[in-house]
């Protein structure tokens, strides 16, 4: 079974973000680590891989000058290898576009079982997976809290606006896990240096036939037009809990007759 | 492109359509002079009234699904619609989990690119949309270029939902055209939570629970004071992440969006993750020991302490009045 993860390698979240002032696209200059969201995905891919027998996990993931830092943090947890695509023309992409280059990056790996997050930590649009799914003609099944196959079909429990449906889906099929659906694994130094010599393809849109002029900024269909502060909440009182802080909170309670 | 005709993403709930299916509806009516709804399920038909009354001239029903999930059937039904030259300039999609199934088969069906965690809608003689970012504290304003339908993926509580009065829809079958193997996955049973307390997303109190509470146990505490309060117990997203609680109680940017009339933030640092899915609420109170946590600076009330303390004392108090 050919296990595709997308992975995603993000500015790291607890470094201040900003837009980039002249194109209003997001600031992904500084150094790129694995998306955390993305983790639960292959770890996930990881444990089903080692379920059904000859099973190898690929990543895939797309990002700018070759940068590979969160792709080692993959391997090292124990992915087999990886493509990555990257290209000056892919800069600014929409999610549509996105799609099309991991698509088509996804397609070489002929994959089983494509695996993704339901978003990304960064940019957050959410729609990506089911956009690479409807390229390449697989079913997908998003929001997956637990995932199960022998090889032939896969079973997932969906998360639900009431509970939770079982779906099931022959395979090749794509699903998208939701974060803390398993534990990561932390990579273990072994799976460190093992990872320094796993093989990463480097990709360019001209290696996957892809048109520079359909993808990037001169290919985005949506432009952004403004951008500006939102009006804040005023402030509040802020106090020290002298061991009154419950009695204070049922009077603020009372106050706005919730009690 | 001027817009004259949007549709609207109908979604089913337990007694008609759902609360965001009629906030859309809403919405539609102040950018386009003509709204109409795409739903599906086996009974559309007995929302036509309630469609049309929030101001759906006319329902395009896809019909039973027969278990398969609605992503690429209701995409698949739209697409071909749009493909005969009988589509709408825009198209409103609740953030929900089909909505945004719906959402990204469309937007590769069509291709179109898709404008997601939208929260205003702006007609100026086309049609531009709001979005937060940074946990709310910027908006960008953004818009489709080039030729075909503009997909809008909207936030829940983002408008308010105001009857029009209108007659009840008609109702036109927009059968699925088939999809292949893309429409493989099928719902074999389903499962509903027991809930004994409203829903997260329509309660007037929200009590949530995040890191501060040091441990997965301790989530009884929100429990039992979301109980106390008649409220609805919600999550950071740090907890969910760490298996503490299911992604249903997660309130954030990747979780639900809270309008509440009290939200309390119990143990929550406030990530911008997290604001942008509170923020909006009537009034905030909010207990952290870090008094630095950027929770405090949305709160109306925050009670710098130990969460440990202020809560169990807290119950106590509510149960002394009974």
């Amino acid at each position: 079974m050919n296990v595709v993860v997308c992975v995603k390698q993000i500015p790291d979240p607890a470094a201040p973000s900003s837009l980039d002032p002249t194109t209003h696209t997001l600031d992904r200059s500084g150094k790129l680590i694995l998306d955390d969201s993305d983790a639960y995905g292959v770890e996930m891919a990881l444990q089903l891989a080692g379920n059904v027998e000859g099973s190898e996990v690929t990543l895939v993931s797309m990002a700018p000058g070759g940068e590979t830092s969160g792709l080692r943090t993959a391997l090292a947890m124990g992915a087999a290898k990886a493509i990555l695509v990257s290209d000056e023309a892919l800069a600014g992409s929409d999610a549509l576009s996105t799609a099309k280059v991991l698509a088509a990056a996804i397609r070489r790996a002929e994959p089983d079982l494509v695996i993704a997050a339901t978003e990304s930590t960064d940019g957050y649009t959410g729609t990506l997976p089911v956009q690479v799914a409807e390229l390449l003609g697989l079913p997908s099944v998003t929001f997956a809290k637990a995932i199960s196959t022998d090889g032939t079909t896969v079973k997932v429990e969906r998360q639900t606006e009431a509970g939770y449906d079982e779906v099931e889906s022959p395979l090749p099929v794509l699903v998208t896990v939701t974060a803390g659906v398993v534990e990561p694994r932390y990579p273990s130094f072994k799976g460190i240096m093992a990872a320094k010599s796993k093989p990463v393809d480097n990709l360019t849109l001209a290696d996957l036939g892809v048109d520079p002029s359909g993808v990037g900024a001169t290919g985005a269909r949506q432009e952004i037009t403004d951008v500006s502060e939102a009006e804040s909440r005023s402030a509040g009182e802020i106090v020290v809990d002298e061991g009154d802080g419950a009695q204070r909170i049922v009077a603020f309670l009372e106050q706005i007759k919730v009690i | 492109m001027p817009i004259d005709k949007v549709w609207v993403l109908a979604e089913a709930g337990e007694n008609g359509p759902t609360p965001i299916t009629l906030e859309l509806l809403t919405e539609a009516r102040s950018v386009a002079s003509v709204v109409e709804a795409v739903a599906f399920g086996p009974d559309t038909a007995s929302m036509a009234a309630a469609l049309g009354e929030y101001g759906a001239t006319r329902v395009h029903d896809v019909g039973d699904l027969q278990g398969a999930l609605p992503g690429v059937p209701v995409a698949s039904a739209i697409a071909a619609l749009v493909q005969a030259g009988s589509g709408p300039d825009a198209v409103l999609i609740p953030a929900t989990y089909d909505g945004r199934d719906v959402a990204g088969r469309l937007s590769a069906k069509l291709d179109r690119p898709v404008l997601t965690n939208v929260t205003g809608l702006v007609a100026d003689g086309g049609l531009s949309s709001q979005h937060p970012v940074f946990g709310g504290s910027h908006i960008v304003t953004a818009r489709f270029t080039g030729e075909g339908p503009g997909i809008f993926v909207i936030r829940a509580k983002s408008f308010a939902a105001e009857p029009s009065g209108g007659a009840p829809a008609e109702v036109v079958a927009a059968p699925a055209p088939d999809a292949g193997p893309s429409n493989a996955a099928r719902i074999v049973a389903r499962h509903e939570e027991e809930r004994t307390g409203p829903k997260l997303d329509e309660a007037a109190v929200v009590v949530s629970g995040g890191r501060g509470l040091g441990a997965a146990e301790n989530y009884a505490l929100i429990e039992q004071l979301a109980n106390l309060l008649h409220g609805a117990a919600g999550a950071s997203r740090a907890i969910v992440d760490a298996g503490w609680v299911p992604y249903s109680h997660q309130v954030g940017q990747t979780g639900k969006t809270v309008k509440p009339t009290v939200y309390l933030a119990c143990g929550i640092s406030g990530a911008t993750q997290h604001l942008v899915g509170m923020k909006g609420s009537k009034n905030i109170v909010a207990v952290n020991k870090d008094a630095d946590a950027p929770i405090f600076s949305v709160a109306d009330l925050g009670i710098v302490g130990d969460v440990h303390k202020v809560l169990p004392a807290l119950i106590e108090a509510l149960k002394a009045r009974g």
